[in-house]
Order: C-alpha cells, then sequence, then structure tokens
C-alpha cells in the first residue's frame, strides 16, 4: 500500500511535469490547431490525477475526473475548433507579446514558481508534491496568453489554461473539500460561453476577423 | 425556508418565461415575480427568521441588510422593462426576460450564501447569466461590451475561485476539517495559516472587485453600462455589485477572524481611495452620458470599500450607502434612457436640450445627479456623511481630505456632462428624427419612485433599517 502511493506520486509529479511542458508549448506555437490541441492534451492529463491521487475513489471524484476528461479534453476543444472553422483563421498572427518573449516569460515564471513554493507553508503530505508550483506556472502560462494575444480563440485557450492552473491548486484540496474542486468545474462553464459568444456572433456576422483589437469602439 | 422560496420564485419564473409562448404578454413575468420577490423579501426583513450556524444559505442579518433594496430595486426595474420591452419589441425578449429573472434568482442566492464555495459559484453563475442581457442590442458595440464583460468578468471569477481555494487551504493547514462556511472559518479564526489567508485576501479582492468594479479592475464597466438597455445597467450597479460587496464584507470577516484585519482594512483602503480618485478623473473626461453613470457606479463602489475599511461605523455606513446609492443609481439610469431614446445618442456632442424634448425625464436626470453627488437631503449625502463621519471619528484626517476633493471633482464632471445634454436646443437630427418618444407614465413613474425612495431613505431612515444594518455589522464584527 506504501509502496503504491509512492508510485501514483512520482505518476503525479511525472503528470505536472507534462502539463508544464504543455504549457511552454501552448505558449511558443502561432498555430491555433496547435495551441487547442496542447491545452486539451493538458485537460486529459489533468482529468486523470484525481484518479491518481485517490486510488480508493468514490464517485465524487470519480466525477470530477470524468468532467475534466470530457470538458477540457474533448468537448471545449471540439467547440473551439468549430469556432475557428467559423472565423476561417488558423494562426495568431500579431500577438501584443511575442512567441519567443511570451515563451521566455513563461519559463521565468515556472522557475519563479519553483523558486518561491519552499517559502509558502505546505502540509507535509504536499510538500514535496510538485502541484503548488506546477498550479502556479499554469496560472501564469494562462494570464500571459490571456494578455498577450490578440486573436479570440487564443485569448479562450489562454482562459482555459488558467483555469487548468487553478484546477491543479485545487486538487490540493480534493480530499478535504471536494465542493471547491467541483465547483472548479464550473468554470468550465464560463469557457462555454466565452466560444458560444465567438460562434453565435459569427452567425449574426457582425465582424469579418476575431481579431479583438478591433474591438476598440468603446474608449474615453 | 421562505428564504429560499427568494431564489425559487425568479427561478420558476425564469423557467416559466421561456416557455411562455407569446413574446407580448411575456414581460410581464418580470413584475409579477418582482412583486413576489419584494413582499417576500420584506417580509423577512419584518420578521427575520433564525438562521443556522452551520447552514450553507439563509437570511442571515448581513443578507438582511442588503436583499430588500436589490429586490426593491428590481421590481422597480421589472415595472419600467415592461414598457422598455413594449418599445423594443422588435427585438426578441425570449432569452433577455430570462436571464433577467435567473438574474434576481441568482442574486437573492449569493447575498444569501454563507458557504465560501457557494458564494462563489452563484458570483460566476450571476456573470454568467447577465452575459445575454448585455447582448440584447445584438450591435458590434454590444459584443464588444459583452466580449470585454467576459474577459475582464471572467478572469476576476478565475481569480475569486483561486482565492477561494487558497482560503481552503489555509484552513487546511490550519487543522480544518473541511467546513467552509463563513461560521467555521471565522471560528477558526487564529488557526488559520497567515501567509495563507493573505495570499487569499489579496485574490478574493482582487477577483471580487472586478465584479464591484473597483479600480483598476474596472475597464469593463463603462462598456457593459453605456451598451446594456438602462434597467439592466440599473440592476448591475445596484444588484451584481452589492453582491461582490457581502462576499468582500465577508470574506474580510474571516481575514480579520485571523487576525489580518489591519493589513485588510488598509488595502480596502487603499483600493477604495484609489477607485474613487480614478473615477473622478474620467469623469471629469466622459463625454457619454451612459458610460458616465458607469463611473460614477465606480466611485460609489470605492465609497463603500472606503467605508468598509473604517470598522464598525464605517461598515454600517457603507450598508447605508448601498441602499442609497442603489436607489439613486437606479434613477439615474431609468431617466438617462429615456433621454438616450428620446436623442438617438447618448455623447454629449449629439445630445443637447434635452429639457425640451424630454422635460420630466430631464427633471428626474437632473434631480438624480444632485442626489448622487450627495446634494442634501438625498440618501447618498446622508450616507456618505456617515462614511465622513467614521473616517474622521478613526483619525484619517488625510484621508477624509482626499475624498471630499475626489467628491468635488466627481461634481464637476458629473454636473458638466448633465447640464450639457438638458442645457441649450435641441440638436435638429434629434427633433427631425422619425418616431418621436412619449414620456408615458410607464417611463417616467419607475425612476420618479427610485427617486422618492431615495428621499424618504434620507429624511426618515426608518429605524428598522438603520438596526438591520447594526445587526449585519455584530454579524461581521462579534466581538
Amino acid at each position: 500500500m506504501e509502496r503504491w502511493a509512492g508510485i501514483n506520486h512520482q505518476n503525479l509529479n511525472l503528470l505536472i511535469g507534462l502539463a508544464i511542458g504543455l504549457n511552454l508549448l501552448a505558449l511558443s506555437t502561432s498555430r491555433l490547431p496547435m495551441l487547442i490541441r496542447s491545452m486539451s492534451a493538458q485537460g486529459v492529463i489533468l482529468g486523470v490525477m484525481p484518479i491518481l491521487m485517490e486510488p480508493h475513489a468514490d464517485w465524487r471524484v470519480l466525477l470530477v475526473a470524468l468532467a475534466t476528461i470530457g470538458g477540457k479534453g474533448l468537448f471545449i476543444p471540439g467547440m473551439l475548433r468549430r469556432a475557428m472553422r467559423a472565423v476561417r483563421i488558423d494562426r495568431e498572427l500579431e500577438p501584443l507579446i511575442g512567441f519567443v518573449p511570451s515563451l521566455l516569460l513563461g519559463a521565468g515564471g515556472t522557475i519563479a514558481a519553483f523558486a518561491l513554493t519552499p517559502l509558502l507553508p505546505l502540509l507535509a503530505e504536499h510538500a514535496d508534491s510538485l502541484l503548488v508550483p506546477g498550479a502556479l506556472a499554469t496560472v501564469i502560462t494562462g494570464l500571459i496568453l490571456l494578455i498577450g494575444r490578440t486573436e479570440a480563440v487564443a485569448q479562450v485557450c489562454g482562459y482555459i489554461i488558467l483555469d487548468n492552473g487553478i484546477y491543479l491548486f485545487g486538487l490540493l484540496l480534493i480530499r478535504a473539500m471536494p465542493l471547491m474542486v467541483e465547483a472548479g468545474v464550473l468554470l468550465d462553464l464560463t469557457v462555454g460561453v466565452f466560444i458560444l459568444g465567438i460562434i453565435v456572433d459569427r452567425i449574426q456576422r457582425t465582424f469579418d476577423s476575431l481579431d479583438t483589437r478591433i474591438l476598440t469602439t468603446l474608449h474615453e | 425556508m421562505t428564504s429560499l422560496l427568494l431564489i425559487l420564485v425568479p427561478s420558476i419564473a425564469a423557467a416559466l418565461a421561456a416557455a411562455w409562448p407569446d413574446s407580448r404578454t411575456r414581460p410581464w413575468f418580470l413584475p409579477g415575480a418582482g412583486v413576489i420577490h419584494c413582499v417576500l423579501a420584506w417580509w423577512l426583513f419584518c420578521a427575520p427568521p433564525t438562521v443556522e450556524a452551520g447552514s450553507w444559505l439563509g437570511f442571515d442579518p448581513l443578507a438582511r441588510a442588503v436583499l430588500p433594496v436589490v429586490s426593491l430595486l428590481f421590481l422597480v426595474c421589472a415595472c419600467y422593462g415592461v414598457t422598455y420591452l413594449r418599445i423594443r419589441s422588435e427585438r426578441p425578449n425570449r432569452i433577455f426576460i430570462t436571464a433577467l429573472l435567473a438574474v434576481l434568482g441568482l442574486l437573492s442566492a449569493g447575498l444569501q450564501a454563507r458557504h465560501l464555495g457557494l458564494l462563489w459559484i452563484f458570483t460566476e453563475a450571476v456573470t454568467l447569466a447577465a452575459v445575454p442581457l448585455l447582448h440584447f442590442n445584438g450591435t458590434p458595440r454590444a459584443f464588444e461590451a459583452t466580449w470585454k464583460y467576459l474577459l475582464v468578468g471572467g478572469t476576476g471569477i478565475a481569480l475569486s475561485l483561486l482565492g477561494s481555494l487558497c482560503l481552503g487551504y489555509a484552513s487546511l493547514y490550519g487543522g480544518g476539517d473541511g467546513q467552509l462556511t463563513f461560521m467555521a472559518l471565522m471560528a477558526q479564526g487564529g488557526g488559520l495559516s497567515r501567509p495563507w489567508v493573505l495570499i487569499a485576501w489579496v485574490l478574493l479582492l482582487v477577483g471580487y472587485g472586478t465584479k464591484m468594479g473597483l479600480a483598476p479592475m474596472h475597464t469593463c464597466k463603462p462598456d457593459a453600462y453605456g451598451e446594456a438597455p438602462v434597467m439592466v445597467g440599473a440592476m448591475l450597479a445596484g444588484g451584481v455589485t452589492s453582491v461582490a460587496f457581502t462576499a468582500i464584507l465577508r470574506v474580510r470577516a474571516v481575514v480579520g477572524a485571523a487576525g489580518a484585519g489591519g493589513v485588510a482594512d488598509h488595502t480596502l483602503l487603499a483600493i477604495g481611495l484609489f477607485s474613487i480618485l480614478v473615477a473622478a478623473l474620467f469623469l471629469l473626461g466622459t463625454r457619454d452620458f451612459k458610460r458616465m453613470l458607469a463611473y460614477s457606479s465606480v466611485e460609489h463602489m470605492g465609497i463603500l470599500t472606503l467605508g468598509a475599511a473604517l470598522g464598525r461605523a464605517g461598515v454600517a455606513a457603507a450598508l447605508f450607502h448601498v441602499w442609497s446609492n442603489s436607489l439613486t443609481k437606479g434613477a439615474l439610469f431609468l431617466s438617462a434612457g429615456n433621454i438616450r431614446r428620446a436623442a438617438g445618442s447618448q455623447t454629449m456632442d449629439a445630445v443637447r436640450g434635452m429639457s425640451v424634448l424630454t422635460p420630466r425625464s430631464a427633471a428626474i436626470f437632473v434631480t438624480g445627479i444632485f442626489a448622487v453627488t450627495a446634494c442634501p437631503p438625498f440618501g447618498p449625502f446622508f450616507s456618505e456623511l456617515k462614511v465622513l463621519r467614521a473616517a474622521l471619528e478613526t483619525g484619517h484626517w488625510a484621508i477624509t481630505a482626499m475624498f471630499l476633493g475626489c467628491l468635488l471633482l466627481a461634481f464637476f464632471g458629473l454636473s458638466r456632462v448633465a447640464f450639457g445634454i438638458v442645457d441649450g436646443r435641441p440638436h435638429p437630427a434629434a427633433k427631425a428624427g422619425g418616431t418621436r418618444f412619449v414620456e408615458t407614465a410607464g417611463v417616467i413613474v419607475p425612476p420618479l419612485v427610485l427617486l422618492a425612495l431615495s428621499l424618504w431613505l434620507g429624511l426618515f431612515t426608518p429605524r428598522m433599517v438603520t438596526e438591520a444594518w447594526a445587526a449585519a455589522v455584530t454579524q461581521l464584527y462579534p466581538n
């Protein structure tokens, strides 16, 4: 039993490492299908984690896992691809923060996350887990994408990655306060509304491109 | 049990409205649900139920101190909505009415949420339910406003979730048993891990502050208020912000119990003053009178936050200000809507002489401007006076001076725009423009009622209401 937990622990850290790698991939790519793919892979990885963490998974943990894999891994990427086809754009052309700078920022943020984590008071069971630095790094990645990209689909991807980081942090609480993790799944709803917004707007054809920089009529 | 009805009645009405086949009679669901909700809310206000300490939802003193005015505001906006939707009969209203009723239900739930996670869920749901309301007009400008609202508001709710998780971890680290009701967190008090509490406070203040529209997270507010139908603006400014404010108050109470109240008050003071200052500066520059109302709302959210930073007396004053601001801002929004409709534009450059075209709405608008800039004898004057007194009693002289300076600037900014659109000769285009807007009772009485309520609140603040605010303060500062 002890050994099983140890192996799981290592596997969990491996998965978090993968998720961090996907962060960097998402930051460096200009192609939207690639961005969506790395985001959906991250979603699936995140969905597997609760099952690894709780070997005696009850139905609530399973529900979170299923909802995450289904939502972040399949449904949202599918909708985003649809939105992307509707917009007929598959590249982020002019990001506010370039691809190399955003990659460097993301890498810097990841290093900072690892450096800061030892300063935080953590319970013994979380002390050697990568959950906290992984969560921080992913939140930073999400924010960089959200601020640095101008294409609506890319911004939504950034929001989902931010959401993934919060979910990673929430996994710390999955045993004690499962409700909070379940609440986090609802954040996907927001994403759904985002994408719905794009699609609805496409149907109404009020814009020719989805470059959010043209959304500047309203200002002082 | 009755307190659950406050959530159920609007939800059922929303479901019925969604299924209702006739779009001409559908708007009547709004005042229908509004009346029942208002009666229930005031019933509970007069006979407050006992709330169990561990309950997740309940009409507790804080909910009692805010919910009745939100309900009242909704009822008046709903009555206005019937006329508004008749005028705008060319737009489909099924989704709009359903979403507006859902917002009322979720607001009632959010105000009564006594659990950290539940509060977040309801706040998120309110944000999402408001999206179709902003997009009602279906114009590119409305889409732009909706997109910005989603992006900024979405980031805000994401950060408040992260903050809630951090507060949860603070409790877990301190040996908590997973209870996340505010009562349990306050009882844990000093046992909460201080670093995590501080991180949580910053994230929650930024997150819920975004919902409230505090500067510098206010950026989507002018767009949203400028493009949404006016009663939506009134509900956002008077209802949604109140939920976010009570959320901040509830979290502040936990942070205070954890022994970090001083830090929390300092941040509240800073962010409150900054909001007032930013709003005052933008008010001097804006030329659009609906966006002006949004900046005025940012200013008043700053005043609420300032009050919340000033201890017991300050929080009581802030709760008073929630009432006076909701009512007065409601009157302003609704009368501004009439002017906007009659003039066909909402900037000072294209609108003037509205005292000729819409004399009644213009009169209400100007009176409302005086009321909202704290001219006696309206509600905001007395509530802001109380905030000032709390600031002076706690010895914040410099802050009082800055606060008064900003209020003066805001007065200049607001009166400049208000008189710019009211005075002068009407624009020829507005006069010639097709169908004339008629000031029927349906569009004049609602803002007038709100203005009268603001006056009543200022002149004869009922003892029961004052006691409700005091009870809420006792809940937030138990010792």
